[in-house]
């Protein structure tokens, strides 16, 4: 296990170093120049000159990669030319807030996802299944703009339990954050809830017909532990795998829904950093959220090794 | 059996998250007497007022740092910072007068030295936004501790309107000295609330300051500005009571806003407008020929594209500033719609068929609204408009580099039509993007910036409007409403021609 997790670790390098490159030069693409985006109404001529010189803007490209990933390297991801803050610093900031709904929006969408996925397999054609059936087509279906704004009209507008939107640091007073993150977490795991359901049942549905589950049932084990301790482990490593990827999209920032409860994550500061042609902040995020995203298949990896035993023994 | 295994402690967790929810509603604590939760439309820029570029950070501004001079609902310049003024006779030097015992929010004092360290740093610091604004000046003398005489290279009658906005705020020479290019981490003016701490993308939190000039008529404690860029959430938690104020309201939600009995909406025209940019340096017939642009006007109906998709809040207008603004030019109204003689206008200038125009576009819902019907119009002229929707970054590159045929271009307004007109039509101004060389233009130009005699300034309008409105550079198109919709808990809210609030009187009850 421990040469498989260095022989992943060596591909990881060079594969985050590309991700780098390839980040850098697809930003270079994008229309606009940096300097007239953020020089005012005025476009005073020398303020945009000293835009250029400031952040290197009229380098050539190679000189400007190895500006910033030189800085990278040294922990100096550059500063925003908008905000005018170091880029390190706004990840720093944003993380927590992206990685608290994620983990959020995860657990909800496991808690309602893997069960509902479970039931609708071992009463496979009964009512269950369809109702099963039914909540995830509605999951899948109902957009997260809509499905956030309409849960914001009923619980803050229409009931006023919850806050409609905005964002208490859990430092400050977590019971005002869980409020404020509860209806983005569910409205972002409502659609990964559905998306799971599928898998599971799928899963399960295979595995249930297996030998092995015929035996244990002849065994005399009672139908919780057949399903929990024989089916479902052996039925996860697809959705393992789907959990990966979707924890790895919802770190990258849940835009929608992020503008939807003006909640300050990743995705509002990559956005607005787009539209700024704010390259720094650009070029951070999207280095940040790649390595993440290649870190968490790595783990993913990792957590076949747990719960199927034969590929800890290939 | 497997059912209720499963269900048991799933159960339970509905049952907690159902009980947590209700505990929220009990606990939910009312937002803080006195504190104004105000919701921006975008996150503003540095909060320095020397670098500051957005229209939102003038709405944090507005709370911070008081300016020299301001302006009132009826574009009047009106004391602030400075009590008086007198222009000389050759109109070459302006003398304010600094009102006594301002303090800044460190405790330093506002005095003459102050404005004098100020006016150089707009002009002297690195990155100045404000320089182009106040070029003008040569240099700042200080006569006495309360009084400054400011020197110019020419005469230049628009800078006492500049001292209105953000060439006008003081921040604290202490602080700006200490803190150099990072002054808006903790800016430090004297204004009537202080800064408090900022979250970027998030919240700006300012509070009352103690010793304000004019803190009698402060009664707010706190403003919590808020960005929310939706104009649907930014409503829903007005609504829902977690804001007590935005701006800029969609005018779409105005019969929303009207319906609602705990809420009010505040509104004035804009200083700005709505214009089609034509850039005349194209080889294309729009570009080349004076009649070809005037049958594209005489094609537009401006009052039913307002009522189309601006639900008809927004004023229709051909010129730099609207209908209402005493310095309109009456000698030039607005041009009714007249298809025939447009068709007429075209085979007079000998062309024919359809004209293919790009027509560029920034991509928000309205801007698109606007260009389809637009397009819609000109056709039935003779006009093939082709828009091109892009984001604002790339469309203001194009009409930097010259990259269009005809674009739809906003432009936010200054109190002095000087700021609406000079940088757009001077030739070889930086916001001449269609490129327009006219010597008369610049005559004209050149003439009402000499004078701050309001019947010189006046001619000088009239010459320019003769010259613009026939040369077509810009076909103005109508000047947007400023919406702010407000909690009636809210008191002593005035509408601003400059879209800016004003928290002098503002009271929460």
């Amino acid at each position: 296990m421990l040469r498989f997790f260095l022989k992943r670790l060596t591909t990881i390098i060079p594969t985050v170093i590309l991700a780098s490159m390839i980040i850098f030069a697809l930003q270079q693409l994008l229309p606009g120049d940096p300097a007239i985006a953020i020089s005012g109404e005025e476009k005073d001529p020398e303020v945009i000159a000293f835009i250029r010189e400031k952040y290197h803007l009229n380098d050539p490209l190679p000189v400007r990669y190895a500006y910033w990933i030189g800085g990278v390297l040294q922990g100096d991801m550059g500063e925003s030319i908008r905000l005018q803050q170091p880029v390190a610093q706004l990840i720093v900031s944003k993380f927590p807030v992206t990685l608290q709904l994620a983990v959020m929006a995860m657990a909800i969408a496991l808690l309602i996802g893997v069960p509902l996925g479970v039931l609708s397999a071992v009463y496979n054609g009964k009512a269950m299944d369809y109702a099963a059936n039914i909540l995830a087509l509605w999951g899948l279906s109902t957009p997260n703009f809509w499905l956030g704004i309409m849960l914001i009209l009923l619980f803050s507008v229409q009931l006023g339990w919850l806050p409609a939107s905005g964002y208490v640091p859990p430092t400050e007073n977590l019971w005002e954050n869980l409020r404020a993150m509860i209806l983005p977490a569910f409205v972002l795991g409502n659609s990964i809830a559905a998306v799971m359901m599928r898998h599971t049942r799928a899963a399960m549905l295979q595995v249930l017909s297996s030998d092995y589950v015929r035996t244990a049932r002849a065994k005399g084990l009672s139908p919780r532990a057949v399903i929990i301790r024989h089916c479902l482990r052996n039925a996860s490593v697809p959705v393992i795998t789907l959990g990966a990827l979707e924890f790895g999209a919802l770190l990258s920032g849940a835009l929608l829904t992020e503008q939807v409860f003006s909640i300050p994550g990743f995705g509002k500061l990559m956005v607005d950093a787009v539209f700024n042609r704010d390259y720094a902040v650009v070029q951070g995020v999207v280095l940040c959220t790649a390595t993440t995203y290649i870190l968490l298949n790595l783990l993913a990896d990792l957590a076949y090794f747990l719960v199927n035993p034969k590929l800890r023994r290939s | 059996m497997l059912m209720r295994a499963l269900w048991t402690p799933w159960k339970r967790t509905l049952a907690s998250l159902a009980l947590a929810t209700g505990l929220a509603a009990a606990l939910a604590p009312a937002a803080g007497a006195q504190t104004l939760r105000f919701g921006l439309m975008e996150d503003p820029d540095a909060l320095d007022p020397t670098l500051a570029r957005t229209f939102s950070g003038r709405m944090v501004f507005a709370a911070l740092c008081d300016k020299l001079v301001d302006i009132d609902a009826k574009l009047n310049i009106v004391p602030q910072l400075a009590t008086s003024w007198a222009w000389s006779d050759d109109q070459k030097s302006l003398t304010l007068k600094i009102r006594d015992g301002v303090l800044f929010q460190d405790g330093e004092k506002l005095d003459a030295e102050a404005v004098k360290f100020n006016l150089e740093r707009h002009l002297k610091m690195q990155g100045s936004q404000r320089r182009g604004e106040i070029s003008a000046i040569d240099t700042v003398e200080v006569v006495d501790p309360l009084t400054v005489k400011i020197n110019l290279k020419t005469p230049f009658a628009p800078l006492l309107a500049q001292f209105t906005d953000r060439a006008g705020m003081m921040v604290s020479p202490k602080a700006a000295q200490a803190l150099g290019e990072k002054f808006a981490t903790a800016p430090v003016c004297a204004g009537p609330f202080k800064f408090v701490e900022r979250v970027a993308q998030d919240r700006i939190v300012v509070e009352a300051f103690d010793k304000y000039w004019n803190k009698d008529n402060i009664f707010l404690k706190r403003i919590e500005f808020k960005v929310i860029p939706d104009t649907t959430v930014r409503l829903t938690n007005l609504r829902s009571g977690q804001l007590d104020l935005l701006e800029r309201l969609a005018p779409t939600d105005l019969p929303q806003v009207q319906g609602d009995s705990k809420l009010k909406v505040g509104n004035a025209y804009e200083l700005g407008y709505q214009t089609l940019l034509i850039n005349l340096s194209k080889d294309n017939p729009l570009a080349k020929n004076a009649k070809v642009r005037e049958a594209l006007e005489l094609s537009l109906d401006r009052e039913a594209l307002n009522q189309v998709v601006y639900n008809g809040e927004f004023l229709p207008g051909n010129q730099w500033v609207s209908p209402k603004n005493p310095n309109y030019v009456a000698e030039f109204p607005i041009p009714k719609r007249d298809v025939a003689k447009a068709k007429a206008l075209l085979k007079e200038a000998g062309v024919t068929g359809p004209i293919p125009v790009n027509f560029t576009i920034f991509s928000d819902n309205l801007s698109q609204q606007s260009a389809q019907v637009i397009q819609a119009m000109a056709k039935e002229a003779g006009f093939d408009l082709k828009i091109q929707a892009t984001d604002f970054g790339t469309a203001l590159n194009l009409a930097d580099s010259g990259g269009y045929d005809l674009m739809l271009y906003n432009w936010s307004g200054r109190p002095d039509p000087d700021g609406n007109t000079y940088n757009f039509l001077a030739s070889k101004a930086p916001l001449n993007y269609p490129r327009y060389n006219s010597e008369k233009a610049d005559a004209a130009l050149i003439a009402e910036r000499q004078t701050n005699d309001p019947a010189a300034r006046k001619a000088a309008w009239k010459d320019l409007a003769a010259n613009v409105l026939t040369d077509r550079p810009l076909i103005y198109l109508f000047h947007r409403k400023l919406l702010w919709a407000y909690s009636t808990k809210l008191t002593g809210f005035g509408d601003y021609p400059d879209g800016l609030v004003r928290f002098t009187g503002l009271k929460l009850n």
